[in-house]
């Protein structure tokens, strides 16, 4: 009896020392990804590489001016799509919760979400690139927002659906139309949540590259013009890191820094938004 | 009154947009892919060879390579993100602790696919070389156990918050009840807990396994590029996905470019499906 019961605790404590370690050490790739990228980036990284263009081929030197612009355009322009008609979807599923064709699109939803990166930028280019006849930094922004879109509008429609029944009950019993209750009532109530789900989806696409290897392309110019080829930090990542280049490799590394860096603030920044709302 | 209604309307046009979105992507997918569809018909998912300078397009080498990749990866996630969604919700008891992981754990999900990838091809794939060498097998560093064990690092968090929003789930007052009768931690968990939470932690696995089908970036970095059948698993390969990232630029004819998009169309055929069904798992569970 003594013995079985010490067998029992033994085995215990054994399963728990295994699930802490299996626990710890599944974030150890996240302290060895962040340190061997700064370890070799973060050296490479001054003012002349953030604020001048790339070099030619085989030339030590030169920047990523034009893909820092470039992704905060394609991304910028994205956003401006996806971020009023999620909103919209959003606030749709949520004061339609019971209704058949909202479950229908909830599914739907789920499923844009589901769909790989690199389909979204077969999408973009049969959509835009296509008809345009040249890589332009428009069929790019088009590709994230399709990304983007099921981020915001999940979000939105949490959200909304935690805001007190009471709240919307007394808009309505002092006379205000449905439309004035959604945009004067529901949508500042669930602001900062809202605003969460943007940050994150924000800091989701920057680091998108698989859906702008053939949209925006890339481009070794600085290019304001969104009906042109444009570069963006993930692409000359991708490009550098697979380019024969040792000088290229290192520049590789530093602006994966600066990816990093821009991402996981926003991603942070999210995240403190998120515990307000969530608490 | 008329506000109201076209408020209400722009709500519903808002639902129907997405409607439309995902239709015009399904349809756009089938429809550019008729050429290969015509050629090749069935024989595209049977046939081994991949030959742009011939025009011979065939799927097999492609499906294998990610069915590969995306089997190891969950196998070696299961592990850790079973520990994870136990540790945190039925062991660590510090709030504080308990935060500061699960920030920790979610932010390796935040890093980009990209950074990972050059991290897996500069870092870890040198390293996979070493292992190489002292096994005695041709030394190549990246290939299909590279690419697994960077997909698992990208799944494990997503696996990992899904079986612990799934075990929070279970009622407090079974728990109680199975320790009251003298069960420890561990039986409370083998007896309780993962039977009563089993599908939905199953239904988390499934949506896993979809997340790493896909996975473009990282993966097209570090698996080889090789256009054949994985000999081993530590001999380069192709998934699907970076077959495409790989060849669509360079795609000059038009029926490489319509099989490109026809393997474009198989993986938003599966994923779909793997979506669903993981979705569909998980949805029973929740009470």
């Amino acid at each position: 009896m003594e013995k079985e019961i010490r067998k029992r605790v033994l085995i215990d404590i054994v399963f728990k020392k295994i699930v802490t370690i299996f626990t710890y050490l599944s974030i150890i790739p996240l302290f060895l990804i962040i340190y061997f990228v700064m370890a070799r980036g973060l050296k490479y990284i001054n003012l002349r590489f953030l604020t001048q263009l790339p070099k030619p081929m085989g030339e030590v030197g030169g920047g990523i001016f034009n893909a820092i612009v470039g992704s905060f355009i394609i991304v910028g322009i994205a956003s401006l799509i996806a971020i009023p008609i999620g909103v919209i979807s959003g606030i749709f599923l949520s004061e339609f919760k019971d209704s058949k064709i909202s479950e229908f699109i909830k599914i739907l939803v789920d499923t844009l979400q589901g769909i790989p990166s690199i389909v979204i930028g077969i999408i973009a280019y049969l959509w835009i690139v296509k008809p345009l006849k040249h890589f332009s930094a428009l069929s790019g922004s088009i590709a994230l927002s399709i990304m983007m879109l099921p981020i915001i509008i999940k979000s939105t429609e949490e959200i909304l659906n935690m805001v007190p029944n009471e709240i919307k009950e007394g808009a309505i019993a002092l006379g205000a139309p449905y439309y004035r209750v959604v945009l004067k009532v529901l949508l500042p109530y669930g602001f900062v949540g809202i605003l969460t789900g943007i940050l994150l989806g924000i800091s989701r696409i920057l680091g998108e590259t698989a859906p702008l290897l053939f949209t925006a392309f890339g481009n070794q110019f600085l290019n304001f013009n969104i009906f042109k080829p444009m570069s963006t930090i993930p692409y000359v990542i991708f490009v550098y890191a697979t380019s024969p280049y040792k000088e290229w490799h290192n520049q590789a590394f530093a602006a994966s820094v600066v990816l990093i860096i821009i991402v996981l603030s926003i991603n942070l920044i999210g995240r403190f938004f998120e515990k307000r709302w969530k608490t | 009154m008329r506000k109201d209604r076209a408020f209400r309307f722009l709500l519903l046009l808002s639902g129907i947009l997405i409607i439309i979105l995902l239709s015009g992507i399904f349809l756009s997918l089938v429809f550019s892919s008729i050429p290969s569809i015509k050629e090749f018909g069935i024989k595209f998912l049977f046939s081994k060879s991949w030959d742009p300078v011939n025009n011979q397009f065939g799927a097999v080498p492609f499906i294998i390579g990610t069915l590969l990749t995306s089997i190891i990866s969950l196998l070696i996630t299961i592990p850790f993100s079973l520990s994870i969604s136990i540790y945190l919700s039925e062991y660590l008891k510090n709030k504080t602790i308990s935060k500061i992981l699960q920030t920790l754990i979610e932010l390796i999900a935040g890093i980009p696919s990209v950074v990972i990838g050059l991290w897996g091809l500069f870092i870890l794939s040198p390293f996979i070389r070493n292992i190489q060498i002292k096994l005695g097998i041709p030394p190549i560093g990246v290939g299909i156990f590279t690419a697994s064990l960077i997909l698992s690092i990208m799944i494990i968090p997503y696996s990992a918050s899904i079986g612990k929003e799934v075990l929070s789930l279970v009622p407090d007052e079974v728990r109680e009840g199975a320790i009251s009768l003298g069960a420890t931690d561990f039986e409370v968990l083998k007896g309780i807990l993962l039977p009563f939470s089993f599908k939905g932690i199953f239904g988390g696995f499934v949506l896993s396994f979809g997340r790493a089908f896909g996975e473009t970036m990282a993966v097209t970095m570090v698996i080889g590029n090789a256009n054949r059948i994985p000999t081993s698993i530590f001999s380069p390969g192709q998934t699907m996905a970076s077959l495409i990232a790989n060849e669509f630029t360079e795609a000059t004819s038009t029926m490489h470019l319509s099989s490109l998009i026809e393997i474009g169309l198989i993986l938003f055929i599966i994923s779909m499906l793997i979506n669903i069904l993981g979705r569909v798992i998980i949805r029973r569970v929740s009470f």
